[in-house]
């Protein structure tokens, strides 16, 4: 070990691990003494239905390398139904992450039952390594991403991908309010399109929060064209989330409406 | 629970407790840094090791800090909650602490056993569990469990032999139940059979005895020619309208129900010649046939197995219709003479009688040769001419599942009476036809690879059992699910069989998948021990992990009621979310899922999952 290289870098990577399979497949990993790095630590869940976008988008921003999703398999989750919704959720935070910057392989939702420990001990070996060669997240150091990682989470928390994303099953499988089944790929196009959308509303309220911008100056930091981020804008104002700052003879600025703590 | 209570404001005292699980952790992580770095971290006001916690003296040094550090928080770093958190909660419930107090940190299946050679990183490792346990006990509230009464009255949705001996079982042990039955008539699909197979017995004077005990049984109320109409609550409190047909609905309230509404045979229809030619019928029209004595006269008959199962229309097995086609091939070879009987005095519908042109005497030496009874020649064999010879079974089957002892007994003795048992494949599919007015079967004979025509009487398709048609309505009122197949879907296929994931509903017979009267009946009296339990005790505790609503934020756009497996939502008055404590299981989804961040569950807070990980990613200190 001496001569191993002086601080090689040790990703912190969080498990949000479900109580009836992945957690109890960790278990049985430990009772079979399957060994994996230290790197892991495992945050119990009941079911992983209950880890939402935000949960780990925060986790991003506080700075994690990696988070590792463990559930049940499809067709065996205690709670029925419970991961499918995950499943659902899962591909929102990393199109979320893609739209961010921050890699989405650092996201990883896997299955793992109760009986397979050795799985377990492979999938979280892998993971450290995948993460490992990505190198350390940048979340924290780079003011640009962080504010989008910060953009991606707002994102998440918005009625529109929520609702949506919650829906998505039942709009597929048992139909909307008129008994009409939606086609499933018709519906991820909607929901990639309201995700873009919301993510860029997102980070027009992340960049005017603590500084009055242009429309210009947003298009130039977000790199979107401008037209469009006057679209935004223009919608953001109708919901009261972002107020106009327009001295005599000045280009007009907007800045982020804040209130007492609550988004 | 009122000693146990904890101040809500009052500032944490924490105490850590590290196991050394004798060598199990200690011999892999370093307890006693570990334990001296845990006093270091905030609300910590007690840390020790013990060799072994959940040993006596261990659970005694938990009782005792607590009292003498006035603990209101509890962390055993040890193995593993799954197994040891009861225990623990118990200990702290005993030295006076609300159990929901208490946390677990796992340092040996998740550390010590996981990293066996990294001692310094292991012990790194134990410390961030237990500073990430530290950041999440800060932040736990004391819970207290809901007790919810359970109306001792059972509900029982179907009255076939699952519903009925679900229904005879309650109104035996005392509850009152209200059975419901959409026929004029109970005995569900059993009704239309013939005999039931092992037993020579008619159906109808079988199931009699449990019809009479039902009708005559005061604890139940029969409604007749009835359908549920609406079922709303929870367990121990559901209310439900039940209506007779065209009349008014009336309501009632119950505790428990049990869904035993059955299923229906699948009609083949565009399979085999069904419904295109004359005697071409199901395994269920053929019973009906022998049940009215009106079967027309036969000389052969062929059985199709597996028509619109196995991955043809339906992907399962229908798992009866072997034995029950191998019961009426016994029951053709054995009441031969009876029947022809029934079947001349009825007429027949096939004019032209089988064209098995007559056996030379050659040939049915050959038989008989065959069959080894070669050795006893002369005439007397020529008059003891078995029924088999005058007529002829086959049975076209995939495989033939004869589960179990008696089922493989009775396929022997169908075959030591020759009913003939040929095998067909998916790539060679038995063909039904016409040809010079008499119908034919063409199939693929495999052993010989030729194919095959010969003649006969009446073709049986023995089809799947299917799910009801409106299985779903009734799956919608009672938010439990249907499986791919849409037959009702357990909580558990192999531990819990007859309960649904919802507790207060129970399932049994054919509604859940294919069964036989045996295992209806089993069933029946399984689903009525399992309502009884609640019924019994007289109220359900739930476990304090469930939802909750916070009204001010949620908007009544009911996406949470949408996607709650266990129909735990529903509106209030005010047209907000309110969880029926009683029903929601915890798992979370509904919180995930709230586009207004208006619901949480107790004591896994977005603000305690995020602290606990969080505190992992800060650099020790």
């Amino acid at each position: 070990m001496a001569d191993a290289p002086k601080a090689e870098f040790e990703p912190k990577i969080i498990g949000f691990l479900c109580n009836w399979c992945s957690y109890a497949g960790a278990d049985l990993c430990g009772v079979s003494r399957y060994q994996y790095p230290t790197n892991i630590r495992a945050v119990r869940v009941m079911c992983s239905t209950r880890i939402s976008p935000h949960l780990v988008l925060d986790i991003f921003r506080a700075g994690a390398d990696g988070v590792l999703l463990g559930g049940c398999h499809i067709g065996d989750c205690h709670y029925i139904s419970g991961n499918y919704y995950t499943e659902k959720r899962v591909r929102l935070m990393k199109r979320l992450l893609e739209e961010s910057g921050l890699e989405p392989e650092r996201l990883r939702l896997e299955w793992v039952s109760a009986s397979e420990g050795e799985k377990f001990s492979k999938v979280v070996t892998e993971f450290t390594e995948n993460i490992r060669r990505l190198g350390p997240s940048k979340v924290r150091k780079d003011q640009r991403l962080g504010d989008r990682v910060a953009a991606a989470d707002g994102a998440s928390e918005t009625f529109r991908l929520k609702a949506l994303v919650g829906r998505e099953l039942n709009l597929v499988n048992k139909g909307n309010a008129y008994g009409n089944r939606l086609d499933p790929a018709e519906l991820e196009k909607i929901i990639d399109a309201s995700t873009e959308e919301e993510f860029e509303r997102s980070l027009i309220l992340e960049l005017s929060r603590g500084k009055a911008r242009s429309v210009k100056e947003l298009g130039q930091i977000m790199d979107v064209p401008t037209d469009r981020v006057l679209r935004h804008i223009v919608a953001l104002r109708q919901k009261n989330m972002i107020a106009m700052e327009h001295p005599e003879g000045f280009t007009p600025t907007y800045k982020t409406i804040v209130i007492g703590g609550e988004q | 629970m009122a000693e146990n209570k904890v101040n809500d404001v009052e500032k944490p005292r924490i105490g850590v407790f590290v196991c050394s699980c004798g060598s199990n952790i200690g011999g892999f992580v370093d307890v006693p840094t570990v334990a001296d770095y845990a006093k270091t971290l905030p609300d910590v006001v007690y840390a020790t090791q013990n060799m072994y916690t959940c040993a006596e003296d261990g659970l005694g040094s938990i009782r005792e800090a607590i009292r003498k550090h006035n603990l209101n928080r509890v962390i055993v770093a040890s193995c593993t909650p799954r197994t040891h958190a009861p225990l623990f909660q118990a200990t702290c419930e005993g030295a006076g602490l609300n159990k929901y107090l208490f946390t677990f940190v796992n340092i040996r299946e998740h550390c010590s056993w996981v990293h066996m050679k990294e001692k310094d990183l292991a012990s790194k490792k134990a410390k961030d569990l237990i500073r990430m346990g530290v950041a999440r006990a800060r932040l736990l509230k004391p819970q207290e469990e809901a007790k919810v009464d359970v109306e001792p009255v059972g509900l029982v949705i179907g009255g076939g032999v699952s519903g009925m001996t679900a229904a005879a079982s309650l109104a035996d042990m005392g509850f009152p139940v209200h059975l419901v039955e959409r026929e004029g008539e109970l005995g569900g699909f059993v009704r239309l059979l013939n005999n039931l197979y092992v037993t020579e017995k008619s159906a109808t004077d079988t199931i009699k005895p449990l019809i009479d005990k039902v009708k005559g049984h005061k604890n139940i109320t029969l409604h007749l020619n009835s359908t549920v109409k609406s079922i709303d609550g929870f367990i121990g409190n559901y209310e439900v309208v039940i209506a007779p047909k065209g009349g008014e609905g009336k309501k009632f309230k119950v505790g428990t129900i049990v869904v035993a509404t059955g299923a229906l045979e699948f009609v083949p229809e565009g399979l085999y010649g069904y419904n295109q030619y004359p005697n071409v019928v199901t395994l269920t029209e053929f019973e009906i046939l022998c049940k009215k004595k009106t079967l027309p006269k036969l000389k052969s008959v062929a059985f199709i197995q597996c028509v619109g199962s196995r991955g043809q229309k339906m992907s399962y097995c229908s798992r009866i219709c072997c034995n029950v086609a191998i019961k009426n091939a016994i029951n053709i070879v054995d009441n031969y003479e009876n029947m022809l009987g029934v079947m001349e005095k009825a007429g027949t519908v096939v004019e032209k009688i089988p064209v098995e042109k007559k056996a030379t005497d050659e040939i049915l030496e050959r038989r008989r040769r065959r069959r080894g009874r070669g050795e006893a020649e002369g005439e007397a064999e020529e008059v003891k001419l078995g029924p088999s010879e005058k007529i002829e079974v086959t049975v076209f089957n995939r495989d033939v599942m004869a589960y179990g002892v008696e089922h493989e007994l009775t396929y022997n003795k169908a075959r030591e009476k020759r009913v003939k048992f040929n095998r067909y494949t998916l790539d060679h599919l038995p063909k039904v036809f016409m040809e010079d007015n008499q119908l034919k079967v063409t199939y693929f004979h495999e052993t010989l690879k030729l194919e095959r025509t010969m003649p006969v009487d009446m073709v049986v398709l023995s089809t799947p059992l299917v799910a009801q048609p409106d299985a779903g309505e009734l799956s919608k009122m009672l938010k439990v699910p249907l499986g791919q197949e849409g037959f009702f879907l357990e909580a558990h296929v192999k531990l819990r069989p007859v309960d649904f994931a919802t507790d207060g509903i129970y399932v049994a017979g054919t509604c859940k998948g294919p069964a036989d009267i045996t295992e209806a009946v089993t069933q029946g009296a399984a689903a009525a021990s399992r309502a009884a339990i609640p019924m019994a005790k007289g109220y359900v505790q739930a476990e304090a992990l469930t939802s909750v609503v916070d009204e001010t934020k949620c908007t009544g756009c009911g996406t949470c009621i949408e996607v709650c497996p266990y129909g735990a939502l529903r509106k209030n008055d005010k047209g907000l979310a309110e969880v029926i404590v009683a029903a929601c299981k915890g798992c979370g989804c509904c919180g995930a899922t709230c586009p207004e961040g208006a619901i949480t569950m107790t004591n896994y807070t977005d603000a305690q999952l995020l602290a606990e990980a969080k505190a992992a990613l800060q650099e020790e200190v």
